[in-house]
């Protein structure tokens, strides 16, 4: 595996890094003595990562958990997809299996799932009261394992960690015990190796991401751009045949500061796919032109073709910052100082994107996803590394009224900019500040297939926060 | 029935109410079976994810104005937080005013699950008093903390003594109930238990329990003038000031028997305030009952008929008209038991045929030990043999239904229910908001509605062509209680 830039690179000791859950610092641990609030969440459980599942054409997650699990974890929009949580199939567990077991629900769940819905892939998941309860899905997912439809499982209860974690061992599940399935194996077998120049591509989780697919898409056309061919499992045209694929693949590139990882390492130590682990998902020029590099030096893409596209790109996206720069410099009332208060992808990506093509400053940012804490000291570091040795402040948090109550006190030395989540907007309203909602979660705003990712995405960024000025004040 | 606002746990509506998630039959059997209380339970071996009680009681509670709810679960029970904080504060931003309710959670981790994370959830409980200086504070339980044994009930009554503001326990172990409008009576508890105070004197103020008061201008306008009275709505904008005079009212009217059967009967019996039991205002004929039963709880039926005399001259002759391309169109409705059996009315006023009325789940009696008054209704005007099913939310039994009965058209009032029928091709209309059929105007408009969704039918057709349906050609050969066992023996 290879780890791009912050992994490699020498730095110094985290100074901006503080977090209030982890033991690097000691901020904010006298205020809850380490009793860890969730306010404002910007995450949900790793049952929830089911929409993972969901987002394969034609898997389906069959639910060991509450009748309303899924439901209430369905909070986001462009769900009624070929199934819905209205069609998972569900344990429901009650009272009943609480006392008495609930194997025998979940067996003849599976069984009849089997045969009510037409789909290509069942995934068992748990959520936490068949855990509690020691339930073992593995064990009656197993029993399935000859019916013609394959019936996989993976353990996801919500006190083991959130939807990001979920999401990846989801995936690793899938990729564990779907291609090590005897007639998969053998038809990959008999379908020779590796397919000379196909990439496997990983980047936001589906549905926490509001951008995921339009940012997959995204990175997809770029991938072909530069003469490689793109393998992914999401969306519209993609599905099982790409996760057979995903095992013959020659490379897989993870685009995440640390979603993911253990996933896709294991296509790499199992499948003996290469992997590159690319932290920064690219927005804008800078950024894009980089990860091409990366990928063309990982890969050994064609180099003049790969500088052939960037200079192509990069001309493209500068028409139109040169056709819009006197909108985007003389919009009165856009400051240059901004905060994130995101993930790690976004909060990394979009300092990045913002600092160095825009020329902003960023303000102390905050990272909202509970990102595990042997990843901490790297992503910090990695947004910090900027243009002009600008440095920024980072804050792992799940505290959002905290949050909140710091951006109220920063200067931004002019109209501040905010971006976010859904959160963020009744505090940009009050301290009237200018706001653009990226991440979970997202209510009052539909993204279908827009992307912010790669040039055009820096693009579509700018449109929306350009779009919030100058609905402040347009002279 | 004796109410119990001493202790945090009540018990569910399987056992207060006789509560049923599975029948499949007629109107007679299932009227005749209810009022000799032989209606028995049929349960599934197989089923669909459909909704956890905690929603409804968790959202009703956090719709109270500058409240906390500290939710005891992992991170997942907490995804309405952000969905309730925009859309309370959109309602009450409808009426100029703001609420500063918070709803956090613990994120409870495996180590919880072990060792128990009370010390925490003091602490956390603790924090967001300070942080926020909410007027009160509802404490939850979830699956998690209740299986794990948390005395939730314990640290609740210790904080109370401790804060000069009520801290109420709620429980929400989302396994305890098949009906998650057990929920709705939990978070009434709540309010009986911590907030409610008997009453020192009459108010003219009228309770009325609804989800997210789109009709609220409306309902003080004829609330003012006809029962020279001051709504209040619950629970969305209500405040804890407010609710603590709730036992002073002149009467609690709902809208819909499944949402106001707690409050409504546990105000009349330990405080005197009468509780309006009607059909509901959704009609013609459901809307003046409902007037006139407020009417005659409070003494004013003289305006009532006023009221109705003048709006009739008004109204009537306009819906006669805009029902007139709706007859003999057939329906299938399928909602919750306070809805299905009010709409189905409706339509039959319309002059449509019920091909099918499925409820989510059905209470055979309220909380006064009757009949739910929409089916005693509904009987009396209906064919008998209508058929009607509980379908416990369960998508394949609705599709498997509306593949075999082709009706005109589909009703629906769930979130993520009305697409499935688009995708199998049928026109539907989402009878979302509990006000959709409001008085005369609600009347008119929703006959409007349905026309328009049975003449331009561009939306599904198109749909319906393009896409691959979710279920097996197996599955629709099948009948729809295939997989509901037999009733049970309790």
């Amino acid at each position: 595996m290879k780890e791009f830039s912050y992994f490699t690179d020498d730095y110094h000791l985290p100074k901006l890094l503080i977090c209030d859950i982890c033991d690097i610092c000691g901020y904010k641990k006298e205020v809850l003595s380490m009793a860890k609030i969730l306010d404002q969440p910007r995450y949900k459980c790793a049952l929830a990562a089911m929409q993972t599942v969901q987002s394969i054409t034609g898997a389906i997650p069959v639910l060991h958990s509450g009748p309303g699990c899924a439901s209430k974890l369905n909070d986001n929009n462009g769900t009624s997809g070929r199934y819905s949580p209205n069609i998972f199939p569900c344990t429901s567990i009650s009272e009943k299996e609480v006392v008495f077991g609930g194997a025998e629900k979940l067996r003849s769940t599976i069984h009849n799932a089997l045969r009510v819905i037409d789909a290509d892939l069942f995934v068992v998941l748990s959520g936490c009261t068949g855990e509690i309860i020691g339930d073992d899905i593995k064990e009656v997912a197993q029993e399935f394992e000859d019916e013609e439809k394959p019936v996989i499982w993976a353990k996801t209860p919500g006190f083991k960690g959130n939807n990001y974690v979920g999401h990846d061992w989801i995936l690793k599940s899938i990729f564990e015990q779907y291609l090590n399935r005897p007639e998969i194996h053998d038809e990959r077998e008999e379908a020779g190796g590796t397919i000379k120049g196909l990439v496997n591509i990983f980047a936001g989780p589906p549905q926490q991401d509001p951008y995921w697919l339009g940012n997959l898409r995204e990175i997809e056309s770029l991938i072909s751009a530069i003469g490689l061919k793109p393998n992914t499992i999401f969306g519209f045209g993609r599905g099982i045949e790409n996760i057979k694929n995903a095992a013959r693949a020659e490379f897989t590139i993870l685009i995440s500061p640390w979603v993911g990882l253990e996933s896709a390492k294991y296509l790499e130590t199992k499948f003996k796919v290469p992997l590159l682990h690319y932290p920064i998902l690219p927005i804008g020029a800078t950024e894009t032109t980089k990860f091409l590099r990366a990928v063309q030096e990982f890969t050994g893409a064609d180099k003049d073709l790969v500088e052939k596209v960037i200079t192509e790109k990069e001309a493209e996206f500068y028409y139109y910052i040169e056709r819009f720069a006197d909108t985007l410099l003389e919009t009165r009332i856009l400051g240059k100082r901004f905060t994130v208060a995101s993930d790690s992808q976004y909060t990394m990506a979009v300092t990045k994107f913002l600092v160095n093509d825009m020329g902003l400053f960023p303000e102390k940012v905050f990272i909202t996803d509970d990102a595990p804490e042997a990843f901490r000291t790297q992503i910090a570091n990695e947004i910090s590394n900027l243009n002009y040795g600008i440095q920024a402040e980072v804050q792992f948090t799940t505290d959002g009224h905290d949050i909140h109550e710091q951006i109220k006190k920063t200067d931004f030395a002019g109209t501040p900019l905010i971006i976010g989540s859904n959160w963020e907007k009744k505090l940009a309203a009050e301290i009237g500040a200018h706001y653009v909602n990226v991440s979970y979660p997202m209510l009052e705003k539909l993204v279908i297939n827009d992307h912010i990712a790669g040039y055009s995405g820096g693009l579509h960024l700018l449109e929306q926060i350009f779009s919030a000025a100058m609905s402040k004040l347009k002279l | 029935m004796p109410y119990n606002f001493k202790n945090a746990n009540l018990a569910v509506r399987e056992n207060r109410l006789g509560s049923i998630t599975g029948f499949v039959g007629n109107l007679e059997t299932l009227v005749y079976r209810s009022e000799c209380g032989s209606l028995k339970n049929r349960e599934r071996c197989f089923s669909q994810s459909s909704s956890c009680l905690s929603g409804c009681a968790l959202n009703a509670l956090a719709a109270i104005r500058n409240v906390a709810v500290v939710y005891h679960a992992p991170a997942g029970c907490t995804a309405m937080a952000s969905n309730d904080n925009v859309k309370f504060g959109q309602i009450a931003a409808r009426i100029n005013k703001t609420t500063n309710s918070v709803f956090v959670c613990t994120d409870l981790n495996e180590k919880d699950t072990v060792f128990g994370a009370m010390n925490d959830l003091r602490k956390i409980v603790e924090h967001t008093y300070n942080t926020y200086k909410p007027d009160a504070i509802f404490i939850s339980t979830s699956c998690v903390s209740g299986v794990i044994g948390e005395d939730v009930d314990g640290l609740a009554d210790e904080i109370n003594e401790e804060l000069p503001i009520p801290v109420i326990p709620v429980h929400c172990e989302g396994f305890k109930s098949r009906i998650w409008a057990s929920g709705f009576d939990i978070s009434d508890h709540a309010v009986l238990q911590g907030i409610v105070k008997p009453p020192k004197e009459k108010r003219r103020i009228i309770n009325i329990k609804n989800f997210y008061e789109s009709a609220r201008p409306q309902i003080t306008k004829i609330f003012n003038e006809v029962f020279d009275a001051e709504p209040q709505f619950l629970y969305c904008n209500s405040t804890i000031e407010e609710l603590s005079h709730l036992s002073e009212a002149l009467a609690t009217v709902c809208i819909c028997g499944t949402l106001g059967t707690y409050l409504g009967n546990a105000l009349e019996e330990t405080y005197g305030v009468p509780y309006v039991r009607t059909i509901n205002h959704s009609g013609v004929t459901g809307f003046e009952t409902w007037l006139r039963g407020i009417g005659d709880a409070i003494g004013r039926r003289e305006q009532v008929e006023a009221y109705i005399k003048k709006q009739r001259e008004i109204f009537i002759p306009q819906i006669e008209e805009a029902i007139k391309p709706l007859r003999g169109l057939r329906a299938v409705i399928g909602m919750g038991p306070g809805f299905t059996y009010e709409i189905a009315r409706v339509l039959q006023e319309f002059g449509m045929t019920i091909d099918y009325a499925l409820a989510w789940h059905y209470d055979y009696k309220y909380d006064n030990g009757q009949v739910p008054p929409a089916l005693e209704h509904l009987l009396k005007n209906s064919p008998k043999d209508m058929r009607v099913a509980v379908a416990d939310q369960q998508n394949y039994e609705v599709l498997n239904i509306l593949n075999r009965y082709k009706p005109d058209v589909y009703f629906s009032r769930h979130p993520g229910t009305t697409v499935w029928a688009i995708k199998q091709g049928y026109a539907a209309v989402f009878v979302a908001d509990e006000y959709t059929v409001f008085g005369y105007e609600g009347t008119l408009s929703f006959a409007k509605l349905i026309r328009d969704t049975v003449t331009n039918r561009s939306f599904e057709k198109n749909l319906a062509a393009r896409i691959k349906l979710p279920y097996t050609k197996w599955w629709y050969e099948q009948s729809n209680e295939k997989f509901i066992n037999a009733e049970s023996k309790h």
